[in-house]
């Protein structure tokens, strides 16, 4: 008998494997695919206009609310509802847990409105009236007269105050000037709610944050972001770039090398907080404390550079993704065939010569790569920048009309930390999960902008030389 | 202006040495070390003005080692030890005050296989003339025109003198590393297997180069291919571990060498 003949079990083997590998790549896509769709439709949710309910309950007492979700209850039998109730000037809470079971009536009157309101946060209720200039206004031309007045830029609002009812009958007077935003969800239809949508997703981006990091929006982080990150790359790839050129074209390939192009490549695992723990030690106290004390010294003991800051911070996380622009670049210039580097040397170039016009413009997309590994890592991290210099709420944006412009001691916001405080350390938690959802999403998206850029890039200069190296 | 040169050597007497004025390179006891390991030993022969000189012998002879050191090529390598001389037209240019990158510019080196840059044809042919010296651009595009049809290649891509010289087929990209180093001038070509990577039709193009531009400049080339070395060069040199064992006008080394090994390695009873 043949005994390379191929067996029932080695064929079953043969053809079970390739699906094995397709399987994990299906899972990965579905992995991805679920967190994405888990970001978008709860961040994106948040700021749709969502319809008003007013229940009644058994014992009489009538809620008025933007239902939630719902939760078994914790040792009985049955469902609780939670609704956002608002008013938190009036009943204390924002938030209620309602027995479904204890609900008697529902429904969606479309006189109920909601209003945005800075102190207090929202309410939600109806309009009786509204009382300008001595006249009192009713009904629909209230309404009319609030949104007219809404539409109008904040300075140009006239004074007025509204007469407001919750739906178990108390009354509150509420001037105009603290109102942001009136909207009556139950009465707008599909447009009208996607053009509010759109508003709010709007003055998210655009906005500051508000109410403690719970409400608002969240523009000084976003730049924050992209700033340290682009700060960051700045400084890494010259640096990295540099580095690599000598370890791989100028050092002589020896023990020493090898040692120190193995210790590069073991400082990619360093964890990160350990960078930042480095940097508030050398660049805050150590080099920011001396700048301090030689150039503002008529400010202290009130540091400018002696404290975390957006410098200090770009450079802990240049530091931190160092590695990772060496590493790749010194690929890229182990890939270029030496016939390359000779041809020029033939023609009477120097080395320089030869490194400038030949060597790296042909590791140019390495060096991208490098890029793009870089900002995806630095982008993401948080531990290290909550030593050295991000700010759950920075009262200056680093960038201003003020010389010198770039203002790199101050302290600024960044999405990550954003999140992670608005998840955790803020008041109104409820309120705050939909802002995490959509924080999260944005800093995926801004992550995926940079990075698509850099792709951009390294393919523009691939076709620029018409090759595939 | 050879003649009484062929006729000494048409007596049979070994020919290593022209006399100065008709010699453009001369190897004096040349000897050269990789990391210690001797790989030239006592090398002296001289290369003559306007001819093709090819260097034959088996892989490891020397014979590219050789080449290299003519364009000091051996500088990048640190681990490369020499001694005696190679003297280019009378200078010695190991001397400390020999110019590199001009000895590199007079001496022209093309690889064995085509190497290249990622640019344009235009800017392949312009690269050593950017490093010389700054050209009006009329002046350089008559150079680079010059050199492309020097190298036999300036009918096939006037049209596309801007497009990647990636795109060309081997047998052009090899001549454009050819019109690439005639465009500085150069007053001796080294070839290390210039059509080793090549087909036979492309081959032929780059043979008949070669004997072309015999008129223009001093060659020098490294073969495998003995049917080669006949077709093209009117001088041979036989290496063999690193000496050099038999140098002569190609026809008498091809038809009547002096000694056994000489005729063994062009028989192909020794590899």
């Amino acid at each position: 008998m043949n005994r390379f003949s191929s067996t029932p079990r080695r064929r079953l083997l043969d053809a079970l494997w390739p699906w094995l590998c397709a399987a994990s790549v299906a899972l990965s896509l579905l992995m991805l695919a679920a967190l994405l769709a888990l970001l978008v439709v709860r961040g994106l949710g948040h700021f749709w206009p969502a319809t008003l309910e007013e229940i009644t309950l058994r014992s009489g007492a009538i809620v008025a609310g933007q239902p939630t979700r719902e939760a078994p209850l914790p040792q009985a039998e049955g469902f609780e509802r939670l609704y956002f109730t608002a008013n938190r000037d009036i009943d204390g809470v924002s938030w209620r847990w309602v027995n479904l079971d204890d609900i008697v009536s529902r429904s969606t009157p479309s006189d109920l409105i909601r209003l945005e309101r800075n102190p207090w946060g929202d309410f939600i209720g109806r309009l009786a009236g509204v009382e300008t200039g001595g006249q009192l206004l009713r009904e629909d031309q209230a309404w009319r007269y609030l949104t007219q007045a809404l539409a109008l830029p904040q300075a140009e609002r006239p004074d007025a105050e509204l007469l407001l009812v919750t739906t178990d009958g108390q009354t509150l007077r509420q001037s105009l000037s603290g109102v942001s935003q009136a909207l009556a969800p139950n009465a707008m239809s599909w447009w009208q709610k996607m053009h509010t949508w759109s508003r709010n997703v709007w003055q998210f981006l655009s906005q500051g944050p508000r109410a403690a990091n719970t409400g608002g929006g969240v523009w000084p982080a976003i730049f924050g972001t992209v700033l340290m990150v682009i700060l960051m790359s700045v400084i890494v790839t010259p640096f990295g770039v540099l580095a690599a050129i000598y370890l791989n074209e100028i050092a002589h390939q020896n023990r020493l090398t090898r040692l120190v192009r193995i210790g590069v490549r073991n400082l990619a695992g360093v964890p990160s907080i350990v960078y930042g723990v480095f940097g508030l030690g050398v660049f805050v106290y150590g080099i920011g404390g001396t700048l301090d004390s030689w150039f503002f010294s008529d400010t202290l003991p009130s540091p400018t550079f002696g404290t975390g800051g957006l410098l200090w911070a770009s450079l802990t996380l240049a530091l931190l993704t160092l590695p990772v622009v060496i590493v790749a670049t010194e690929e890229g210039l182990a890939r270029i065939p030496d016939a390359q580097r000779e041809g020029a040397v033939a023609l009477g170039a120097t080395r320089l010569e030869m490194l400038v016009r030949i060597v790296l413009p042909m590791a140019i997309p390495a060096m991208l790569t490098g890029v793009i590994l870089a900002v995806a890592r630095a982008a993401g991290e948080v531990a290290p920048l909550m030593l050295v210099g991000v700010a759950k709420l920075a009262p200056q944006m680093p960038v201003d009309g003020e010389f010198p412009y770039l203002h790199l001691e101050r302290k600024f916001m960044h999405l990550g930390y954003h999140l992670f405080d608005t998840a955790f350390h803020g008041e109104d938690v409820q309120a705050a999960m939909p802002l995490v959802y959509a924080t999260a999403l944005l800093l995926v998206l801004i992550v995926l902008v940079l990075n698509l850029t850099a792709i951009f890039l390294r393919h523009y200069f691939r076709r620029q030389r018409g090759s595939e190296c | 202006m050879l003649a009484s040169l062929d006729s000494a050597t048409a007596s049979q007497a070994p020919v290593t040495h022209f006399s100065s004025e008709h010699s453009a390179l001369s190897i004096n006891q040349f000897n050269l070390a990789y990391a210690g390991k001797s790989a030239l030993r006592d090398l002296t022969l001289s290369i003559p003005r306007h001819r093709v000189t090819a260097f034959i012998g088996p892989s490891g002879c020397g014979k590219s080692t050789l080449l290299r050191a003519i364009n000091r090529l051996h500088d990048l390598n640190e681990s490369v030890a020499h001694s005696g001389n190679i003297q280019l037209e009378g200078q010695d240019i190991y001397a400390p005050q020999m110019n590199v990158t001009e000895l590199r510019r007079r001496v022209g080196m093309v690889f064995q296989s085509p190497n290249p840059f990622p640019m344009s044809i235009y800017e392949n042919v312009a690269f050593g003339l950017r490093l010389q010296h700054r050209l009006p651009k009329r002046q350089r595009d008559d150079i680079i025109e010059w050199a492309l049809t020097s190298a036999a290649l300036w009918d096939e891509v006037k049209d596309r003198l801007h497009r990647s010289a990636w795109q060309l087929s081997g047998g052009q990209q090899q001549r454009l590393v050819i019109a690439r180093t005639l465009a500085v001038q150069p007053d001796v070509l080294l070839l290390d297997e210039p059509a080793s990577a090549l087909d036979p039709i492309s081959t032929l193009k780059i043979e008949e180069l070669i004997r072309n531009l015999k008129s223009q400049l001093t060659l020098v080339l490294v073969t495998h291919n003995m049917q080669q070395a006949a077709r093209v060069s009117d001088y041979t040199a036989f290496l063999h571990t690193g000496e050099l064992v038999e140098y002569g006008p190609t026809d008498q080394v091809f038809t009547n060498p002096r000694l056994q090994r000489t005729e063994n390695y062009i028989t192909g009873r020794m590899t």
